[in-house]
């Protein structure tokens, strides 16, 4: 069924690089921010809360173009990362992990702040009793306790980055074996004439991911959904 | 010796407590007395907003000064009312947690004996999820103790079970307070509780110290 060429095995290989990475590089940040919005009050809460939603409601093309001119070669941020980190995303496909990383994030966030607020303070303050420091309840009691809630997460990222189109292409362009994923891939295919058939193969080939993305999501909320209601 | 000296403010729940406590000492005052709240603020759960804690003579709160030790620097066992077992790790992990998070050697000779003691051994390798409310009180003792806590706070830790597992855990309760030998505080709403484990009666009601002595400060409840 999957009788793909070898320039769309390209196409899929680097969509799953780039989702992989997006979402390795996104879940420290998704645990810290889930964090924040779940346990701290602080002045401006509301604002952070809209910035990492944002990208849910705009136009993915929008953001792309907000990456293009703070992320591009010549642009503010851009530069100052290539010159001194020797990091470019501009035409990369480190721009397209970029880009996918950002559309992916509110959906990584809200699943992991939810888990964070269901997460029972007692078990956390009966930790501290026994001599354990801030640090290491966070790490032996909240994120094990919450971790069905930060995989489903992960998981939700990872499916919406495979799935990112407009921002990407916006971003660093469509180019074969280096920023081509399984969407700008389809949509190249689409644009010429006997590309159906190729496209369908893609089509479904991104189905099977995306439904599988689901599937385990929704088999870690259940666990989750489960453990918190022993004890 | 445990001498507190406390006030906080709670909405407008004030709770003013000033005693001190060695040996075995109950709290002991009615539902809503600020029994635990008072306990919380010696187990530094609780921030108090005037006074001092001192434990044997370390200084643990001390709002003039500034001081307010971290709970996980206090070394108090406490045993909560529910229990409060981590559900994600086994029974023989929930009570080497303290031992563990506290840097302090594994000694077997010990943890053999708090098992024995408490009799959990074969509950060892199960999670606390399936177990009865007694058995997880016997486990929430065994990881105070494993602690070699300087205090012991027990608050309420019979109040969640029925008759048949009070009766189950007041000799595992007697057995603790005979083996550690480091002080105790008991707190219990229940006078014949206290007669059964309690040396001294610190007696709390709204908020407040109304009462310490001996345990014929019980009988005027009990009348």
């Amino acid at each position: 069924m999957f009788d793909l060429t070898p320039a769309e095995w390209t196409a899929v290989a680097l969509s799953l690089r780039v989702s992989v990475v997006a979402t390795a590089v996104a879940l420290p940040f998704g645990i810290a921010i889930g964090w924040l919005l779940a346990r701290k009050d602080f002045w401006g809460k509301a604002l952070v809360d809209g910035i990492v939603y944002l990208p849910l409601v705009l136009p993915p093309v929008v953001t792309g173009y907000l990456l293009l001119i703070s992320f591009g070669r010549r642009a503010p941020v851009g530069a100052f990362l290539a010159d001194h980190f020797g990091i470019v995303f501009s035409f990369r496909w480190t721009g397209a992990a970029l880009a996918c990383g950002i559309m992916g994030f509110p959906l990584m966030v809200r699943p992991i702040r939810l888990a964070l607020e269901a997460v029972d303070r007692r078990l956390e303050d009966a930790a501290a009793t026994l001599g354990a420091g801030r640090l290491l309840v966070f790490a032996t009691i909240t994120l094990p306790l919450a971790l069905p809630g930060i995989i489903a997460g992960a998981v939700m990222c990872f499916a919406r980055a495979l799935g990112e189109f407009g921002a990407t292409i916006t971003f660093v362009s469509n180019i074969p074996g280096e920023t081509q994923t399984i969407s700008a891939a389809i949509y190249t295919l689409l644009q010429v004439p006997d590309g159906e058939g190729p496209a369908g193969r893609l089509v479904l080939l991104a189905i099977v991911l995306a439904l599988a993305a689901l599937l385990i999501s929704e088999w870690f909320a259940r666990r989750a959904g489960l453990r918190f209601r022993g004890e | 010796m445990l001498a507190v000296d406390v006030e906080k403010k709670l909405g407008v729940f004030q709770v003013a407590a000033r005693f001190q406590a060695d040996g075995v000492t109950a709290l002991f005052g009615p539902s809503g007395a600020g029994k635990t709240t008072v306990i919380n603020m010696v187990a530094g759960l609780i921030k108090p907003d005037r006074g001092s804690i001192a434990l044997d003579g370390t200084i643990l709160f001390d709002a003039a000064r500034g001081i307010d030790l971290r709970p996980n620097r206090r070394r108090i066992g406490y045993v909560f009312q529910e229990g409060r077992l981590f559900p994600h790790l086994s029974v023989r992990q929930n009570i080497d947690y303290g031992r563990w998070a506290s840097g302090q050697p594994r000694n077997a000779d010990e943890f053999a004996r708090v098992v024995d003691m408490l009799d959990i051994r074969q509950l060892l390798d199960r999670r606390p999820r399936l177990l009865s409310g007694g058995e997880r009180q016997r486990i929430a003792i065994g990881r105070a103790l494993l602690l070699r806590p300087r205090l012991f706070l027990l608050d309420e830790p019979l109040a969640s079970l029925d008759a048949a597992h009070k009766a189950e855990i007041l000799p595992y309760l007697v057995r603790l307070r005979d083996e550690a030998d480091v002080p105790m505080i008991y707190v219990s709403h229940d006078a014949a509780e206290v007669r059964r484990i309690a040396t001294k009666v610190v007696r709390i009601d709204a908020g407040r110290v109304v009462a310490s002595g001996g345990l014929d400060l019980l009988k005027e409840s009990e009348a």
